[in-house]
C-alpha cells in the first residue's frame, strides 16, 4: 500500500500590481511524488488561477525552479518526503532576483540574454565535457559525438546568488560558468566580457550557486577556474603571445 | 535594472533566510569587516585624543577597565580572528584551491578561531 501524508502546500501568490501573499493547500501526498507534482494539484483540482512553470518533469528544460521552504530547487524531482513531513507545512515561492510575471512563475528573460552573451554552449563534444570520468578518457575521434551541456538554464543559481540579488547587471554563477566552459583560450572575445567589474570578479565566494545547483556544473568551481584563465590570458598578452 | 544601491538591498545581504553554509559565512564576513572598519574610525579618533595630554592618557586608561568596553574589545578580537581566517579561506578558493571543500574549510577555520577566541577571553579575563 502506497504512503499517504497530509500536508498544507502554502503557494506564493502575486497578479498584476499585487503584493506577494500566500494561499494554503490542504491535501493528500504520497511523499515519493515530487514537490512540482503537489503544485500541479492544486492547479488541476482547487485553483485554476495559479500560475507556474514546468514542461519535461525530469530536470532536463530547467523551467521548474522555486523555493521550497526558502531554499532553491528543481521541484520536479524534488521528492515531498525531502523537504517536509507528515502534518507539516510546505511553502513553495518563485525564484528571487527575477521579476514575479505571476504567482510562482517568473521572467527569466535578462538571464538567458547574459547566457547568449558569454554564447553558451547548448552541446559540445563529448570529449570536451567535464563528466565523471575525466574528459581525457575519451578516445579524441569521439569528437564527433555530442552531448547536451549540463547547465539546465534553470536559474536556480542566480536566484540563490547574494550578489545578483544587489547587483542585476553582474553576469552571475550559470554564465560565468558556460563563458569558462567556453574558454577563453577557444573564444577570445570572452575576456573582454567577463574580465570587468559585473563579471568574473564580482563574485563574493558565498558559494550559494554551487549549494542549490542540480545539475553537474559547480558554478562556484568553474568562476574560480575563469579567473585562472582571465589571468593566465592577461599574462599572456603582457608577455606577447596573446 | 542597474546596480543603483538602496536600503533594500543593503539589509538583503544580512538575511540568512535561505541561505547556506557559504552564504552565512559571506554574511559573517560582511558583518566582521563593517565592525572591524567601524573600530578603526573609533579608533583613531581615540589615538587622536590620547595625544592630548597624560590626563586624556589616564582617563583612557581607566575606561578600559570597564566590563562593557572590555566585552567591547573582546568582540573586536574575535571579529578580526573570524574575518582574518574566512579571508584566508576567501583567498585559497580564489585560487581554485579547495573550491570543492570551501564548506569544511569554513567548518574548520571555525573551529581554530573558537580556540584563539577562547585563549584571548581567557588572558583578558583571567590573565
Ligand atoms: C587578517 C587579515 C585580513 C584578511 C586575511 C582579510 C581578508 C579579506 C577578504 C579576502 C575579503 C574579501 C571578501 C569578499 O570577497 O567578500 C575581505 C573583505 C573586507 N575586509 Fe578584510 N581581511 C583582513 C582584515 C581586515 C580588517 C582589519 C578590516 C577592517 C579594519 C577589514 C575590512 C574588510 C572589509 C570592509 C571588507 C569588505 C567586506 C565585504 O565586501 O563583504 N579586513 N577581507
Ligand atoms: S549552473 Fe546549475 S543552477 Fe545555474 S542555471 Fe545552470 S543548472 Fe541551473
Ligand atoms: S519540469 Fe523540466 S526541469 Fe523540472
Amino acid at each position: 500500500m502506497t504512503e499517504k501524508w497530509n500536508i498544507t502546500l502554502r503557494v506564493s501568490r502575486q497578479k498584476d500590481t499585487e503584493n506577494q501573499h500566500f494561499d494554503d493547500f490542504k491535501m493528500e501526498v504520497n511523499p515519493d511524488e515530487y514537490v512540482l507534482d503537489a503544485v500541479e494539484r492544486v492547479w488541476a483540482f482547487m485553483d485554476r488561477t495559479l500560475c507556474y512553470r514546468h514542461a519535461c518533469h525530469h530536470s532536463t528544460c530547467g523551467a521548474c525552479g522555486m523555493r521550497v521552504n526558502g531554499v532553491e530547487k528543481l521541484t520536479c524531482i524534488t521528492p515531498i518526503r525531502a523537504v517536509t513531513s507528515n502534518g507539516a507545512t510546505l511553502k513553495v515561492e518563485p525564484l528571487r532576483n527575477f521579476p514575479v510575471v505571476s504567482d510562482l512563475a517568473v521572467d527569466m528573460g535578462a538571464f538567458y540574454r547574459k547566457m547568449e552573451v558569454v554564447s553558451a554552449r547548448a552541446v559540445l563534444p563529448i570529449t570536451e565535457a567535464e563528466i565523471e570520468n575525466p574528459a581525457t578518457n575519451w578516445p579524441q575521434n569521439d569528437a564527433q559525438f555530442l552531448r547536451l551541456s549540463d547547465c539546465l538554464e534553470c536559474g536556480l543559481c542566480i536566484s540563490a546568488c547574494p550578489v545578483a540579488a544587489t547587483s542585476p547587471e553582474y553576469l552571475g554563477p550559470a554564465p560565468l560558468a558556460a563563458a569558462q566552459d567556453v574558454g577563453i583560450h577557444r573564444n577570445p572575445e570572452l575576456l573582454g566580457i567577463v574580465d570587468c567589474e559585473d563579471g568574473v570578479w564580482r563574485c563574493h565566494s558565498a558559494f550559494e550557486c554551487t549549494a542549490v545547483c542540480p545539475s553537474f556544473v559547480d558554478p562556484a568551481r568553474r568562476i574560480m577556474a575563469l579567473r585562472t584563465q582571465v589571468i593566465g590570458a592577461k599574462l599572456g598578452k603582457l608577455f606577447g603571445k596573446a | 535594472m542597474n546596480n543603483q544601491p538602496s536600503a533594500n538591498k543593503f539589509w538583503a545581504w544580512f538575511n540568512p533566510m535561505g541561505r547556506q553554509v557559504g552564504g552565512w559565512a559571506f554574511i559573517l564576513n560582511r558583518i566582521t569587516a563593517l565592525g572591524l572598519t567601524f573600530y578603526l574610525f573609533l579608533h583613531l579618533i581615540v589615538l587622536n585624543q590620547l595625544a592630548q595630554g597624560p590626563a586624556a592618557y589616564g582617563g583612557f586608561i581607566a575606561l578600559t577597565e570597564n566590563p562593557i568596553v572590555k566585552l567591547g574589545e573582546l568582540l573586536v578580537v574575535a571579529a578580526a580572528i573570524m574575518h582574518g581566517l574566512n579571508g584566508i579561506r576567501i583567498i585559497f578558493t580564489s585560487f581554485g584551491i579547495g573550491v570543492t571543500r570551501q564548506k569544511e574549510l569554513f567548518y574548520g577555520f571555525m573551529v581554530v578561531a573558537l580556540v584563539a577566541i577562547l585563549f584571548f577571553a581567557a588572558r583578558m579575563y583571567m590573565g
